[in-house]
């Protein structure tokens, strides 16, 4: 399938979705469904890394904060000063700028690392910034930072429905860009790499400067994902924003949906995601985090591969299979093979 | 920042002191990455574990912290043994383990810190015990016997471990296990059996490592993440399964902590020992006295 | 270079006549206390068909690797085209027309056997071409190399699927994809019947009347014998004779430090 096409069909399905719910008319499906989508960008953004080129990224909480905070001392500015606020595609741009930015340089870091080393590095890096900000008082250090949220914009009325509108759109970007690495001769290079480091580099890959690529990348679309977030929650807190929880589902998603392609962190954002949010409004929200936990290990032990994984193993049975079975059925019937 | 040799010398002190626990906490660290080179980015939640048994012990029994945590070590051992056997049908005989098996590990931490937090909630924690609470003063030294007595205990335990890493042959057989599998074979030695063992006790360190930290401050369950920088940092620099080396950087980063605790506030401690890991691994990733 | 021109550099053993192609002057690698080469100097012509000899762990792996980046030796350089290689990586270094085969097969285990080969066509060769195949193209090219090792009927499966013996052809294959001008091949021919070791050796000779300059390593002595117009032997570390061939068989040292074993 072309890009363009792809592009076209999700962006058709992204206005199908958005007229669905505002039919619905409950804010509270615009509330959900705004982390559903940040999902979708944040696990594809780390698979891009950690699924296609097999390198772990513990510090995806730091990226998104990155975008966010950038978004809070922008606020801090335009207030101050009394300049017009920047609207949300430009804040995104500028989150991931500055989260691509710190990408490349903890990549350029740490990439000469083994793959353990690195994940440790990128735990290491994200507490690090986190010590940063939280010291740093013009964004409102432990503290936190609150955020005024306006009440309307034109034309879809409601802010938060422009915000998932927003998030909506960065996620069909997210998934259109997986895709395209993956079918072109980037993705090849990153899929040598996950298999064999040492091979690629003998066999012509620049593995270093594919690396950088990937984190960057990885960093710019995190950044991009948090961008609007202090916007949606209107308090932002540090522990929070840095917290473990991020880097737990931004793996888990992937891990669970399938690594190997851009489906995978879509089915895997969709599904826990959801499953998250209906948790978290019927029992608790330390129950959700147990639940991605379990499910983590769970797939990784039994579906390596993911739900994407096991879709093709079912649909690869051969044809002969079922032919033999239905024979035998025939010759004995009731015995089950 | 009021600079007084007072306040510097304590500090130093200090920072040997909680460096002693550190090593403890480390050196199941420096025998399952160093050594076996698994990445078990859970130890700091088995730690946690370890610290809430104590709780309870002590809370209900009465019991020393620390004699509680010497009686359930053969239960975490099993554990880190069962653990190990699923580590390794899934991950290692896969080749799986940089990926998967990370975020395996992971998946532990989140499920024991998030388990500990449904069941006892994130109030602080702590035990009590006559040591709790005295200091002993010598010359302009005020050294709390809470973090004291953990300290000796954490050598003694890291003495022990090194005597029998190097002295008894199922020891010997572990260090060997890093090197050279094949020859382990040849002498009819089971690979997997030996890192199974090695595992095992590893995560038996854990049990006393979290009475240790129990006793020298309160506990919740989040508590865990802080350690998970300062343990990987220090196995690197200690050169990863030396365990004298995990000594002496335990020692070094308690004494920095400690240093930038004190004349720099505490919000900057976690970077400490975050940034040591970063420029150790930047500068020189065989650690001080590494192989 | 003319068709014949792989003969020229094999007519005298050591000719000084050719310029040199690969130049390695005085190597040396240690791990730790081991030494594992040591002052190891040696002039290949390119075009030359040289066999590499030596018993088990006498750095004949170590020293491929320090030629191609992969290790980085602590003494001594090598040049390669007149180009120095210190300081560059192996991707670099196969950039500029160096590839090899590894012992023990690394083949890229999520991809398909034509993926494998891909994978240097897209980034050692269309790099120095400075321009990008068609993509039919490149599916031929995949496919000619994989017939040329009698694996092109498996171009789809992966690597899970393949005897070893497969696996190392694989590893030979995606070697000659990078297009090289030298091409060391680290025991391709292992485990591979008398009539697999001559299609090898017939697909080696080919490429050497192409140009390139080929460094075999093996263990097999009738195939070393039958393609090697040069014959180095090291033994521990050390490059104990160098020569043509029925020389270098006949000395006294190699005799005893390598047959005699």
């Amino acid at each position: 399938m072309r890009t363009p096409l792809f592009v076209l069909i999700w962006l058709l399905i992204s206005a199908a979705v958005l007229a669905a719910a505002i039919a619905l008319d409950n804010d509270y499906i615009f509330f959900a469904g705004y982390v559903v989508l940040q999902y979708v960008v944040l696990g594809t953004a780390w698979n891009i890394l950690g699924g296609y080129c097999g390198y772990v990224n513990f510090g995806s909480a730091a990226f998104f904060a990155l975008g966010a905070y950038s978004s809070v001392a922008i606020y801090r500015f335009v207030t101050d000063n009394e300049f017009y606020n920047l609207p949300i595609p430009v804040l995104m741009l500028i989150g991931g700028i500055v989260s691509g930015i710190v990408g490349f340089g903890m990549g350029y870091l740490t990439l000469r690392l083994r793959g353990a080393f690195f994940a440790i590095a990128t735990l290491a890096l994200a507490v690090v910034l986190q010590t940063l900000v939280v010291n740093w008082d013009y964004v409102g250090g432990s503290r936190g930072a609150y955020i005024i949220r306006p009440e309307q914009i034109a034309p879809i009325g409601n802010y938060i429905r422009y915000l998932f509108l927003m998030m909506m759109l960065l996620a069909v970007a997210a998934i259109t860009i997986a895709r395209l690495i993956e079918h072109s001769r980037l993705g090849y290079g990153f899929a040598s790499i996950r298999d064999d480091e040492l091979a690629a580099e003998a066999s012509g890959v620049p593995t270093l400067r594919l690396k950088l690529i990937a984190t960057t990348l990885s960093g710019v679309l995190m950044g991009m994902a948090g961008a609007p977030f202090p916007y949606y929650i209107g308090y932002l807190q540090p522990s929070s924003t840095f917290g473990l929880d991020y880097a737990v589902n931004s793996i888990a998603m992937p891990l669970i949906g399938g690594t190997t392609s851009w489906v995978g962190p879509l089915i895997g954002a969709l599904l826990l995601g959801s499953l998250q949010q209906i948790a978290t409004v019927t029992i608790s929200s330390a129950v959700n985090l147990l639940i991605v936990g379990f499910l983590l290990v769970i797939f990784v032990i039994i579906a390596p591969n993911g739900i994407v994984g096991l879709i093709h193993t079912y649909l690869q049975r051969k044809p002969e299979d079922f032919v033999g079975r239905r024979r035998i059925e025939a010759e004995m019937p009731g015995r089950v093979p | 920042m009021v600079f007084s040799f007072d306040l510097f010398i304590n500090a130093v002190v200090s920072g040997i002191l909680i460096g002693g626990f550190y090593a403890a906490v480390t050196s199941g660290v420096s025998l399952s990455f160093g050594i076996l080179d698994i990445v078990n980015i859970a130890h700091p939640a088995f730690i946690i574990l370890g610290s809430y048994l104590a709780y309870i012990a002590n809370a209900t029994l009465g019991v020393d912290p620390m004699l509680a945590a010497i009686v359930m070590m053969p239960v975490f051992y099993v554990l880190g043994s069962g653990i190990y056997q699923i580590y390794y049908i899934s991950f290692e005989k896969r080749g799986q383990e940089s990926l998967r098996g990370l975020a395996f590990f992971f998946g532990l931490l989140f499920i024991t810190e998030v388990t500990l937090v449904l069941y006892f909630g994130v109030d602080y924690r702590y035990v009590e015990a006559p040591y709790i609470g005295p200091s002993w003063h010598v010359a302009m030294l005020d050294i709390p016997l809470r973090i004291l007595a953990p300290c000796l205990v954490s050598l003694l335990m890291t003495a022990a471990l090194q005597i029998f890493l190097t002295r008894s042959f199922l020891g010997r057989a572990i260090m060997a296990v890093a090197q050279d599998q094949l020859a382990l074979r040849l002498m009819a030695v089971d690979p997997i059996k030996i890192k199974r063992i090695a595992f095992g006790i590893s995560i038996a360190t854990a049990s006393l490592a979290g009475a240790f930290l129990i006793i020298i401050q309160p506990v919740e369950p989040s508590v865990g993440r802080e350690y998970i920088g300062r343990i990987f940092a220090i196995c690197v620099l200690g050169g990863m399964g030396s365990l004298p080396g995990t000594v002496i950087a335990a020692m070094l980063l308690g004494i920095v902590e400690s240093l930038t605790s004190t004349f720099y506030g505490p919000s900057w401690a976690p970077a400490v020992s975050f940034g040591f890991l970063l420029l150790t691994l930047a500068v020189r990733p065989a650690g001080l006295l590494g192989r | 270079m003319s068709a014949a021109g792989g003969s020229d550099a094999n007519a005298g053993a050591v000719s000084g006549a050719a310029p040199a192609l690969l130049e390695i002057d005085n190597l040396g690698k240690r791990f730790g206390g081991f030494v594992a080469l040591e002052n190891i100097t040696l002039s290949i012509p390119a075009g030359q068909r040289l066999g590499l000899i030596g018993p088990n762990g006498s750095g004949k792996s170590t020293l491929v690797n320090c030629i191609c980046g992969t290790l980085r030796n602590e003494q001594g350089t090598v040049h390669f085209g007149g180009q120095k290689l210190d300081g560059l990586t192996a991707h670099q270094r196969t950039h500029l027309g160096l590839s090899r085969s590894f012992q023990l097969p690394r083949p890229f285990v999520s991809l398909t056997l034509a993926d494998n080969i891909r994978i240097p066509l897209l980034y050692a060769v269309a790099r120095r071409r400075g321009s990008h195949h068609a993509a039919h193209e490149i599916e031929e090219r995949c496919e000619a190399l994989l017939g040329q090792v009698g694996l092109d009927d498996k171009a789809h499966r992966l690597p899970r699927d393949l005897t070893q013996v497969e696996m190392r052809k694989l590893e030979l294959a995606r070697a000659m994809a990078a297009e090289p001008k030298l091409l060391i091949a680290d025991e391709a021919m292992a485990g591979l019947t008398h009539s697999e070791i001559e299609d090898i050796l017939a697909l080696l000779i080919r490429l050497n009347e192409q140009g390139v300059t080929i460094i075999l390593i093996e263990h097999i002595m009738s195939a070393v014998m039958s393609f090697s117009r040069r014959l180095v032997v090291l033994v521990s570390g050390r490059k104990i004779a160098d020569g043509a061939p029925d020389e270098v068989m006949r000395d006294s040292e190699v005799e005893r430090a390598y047959l005699g074993q």
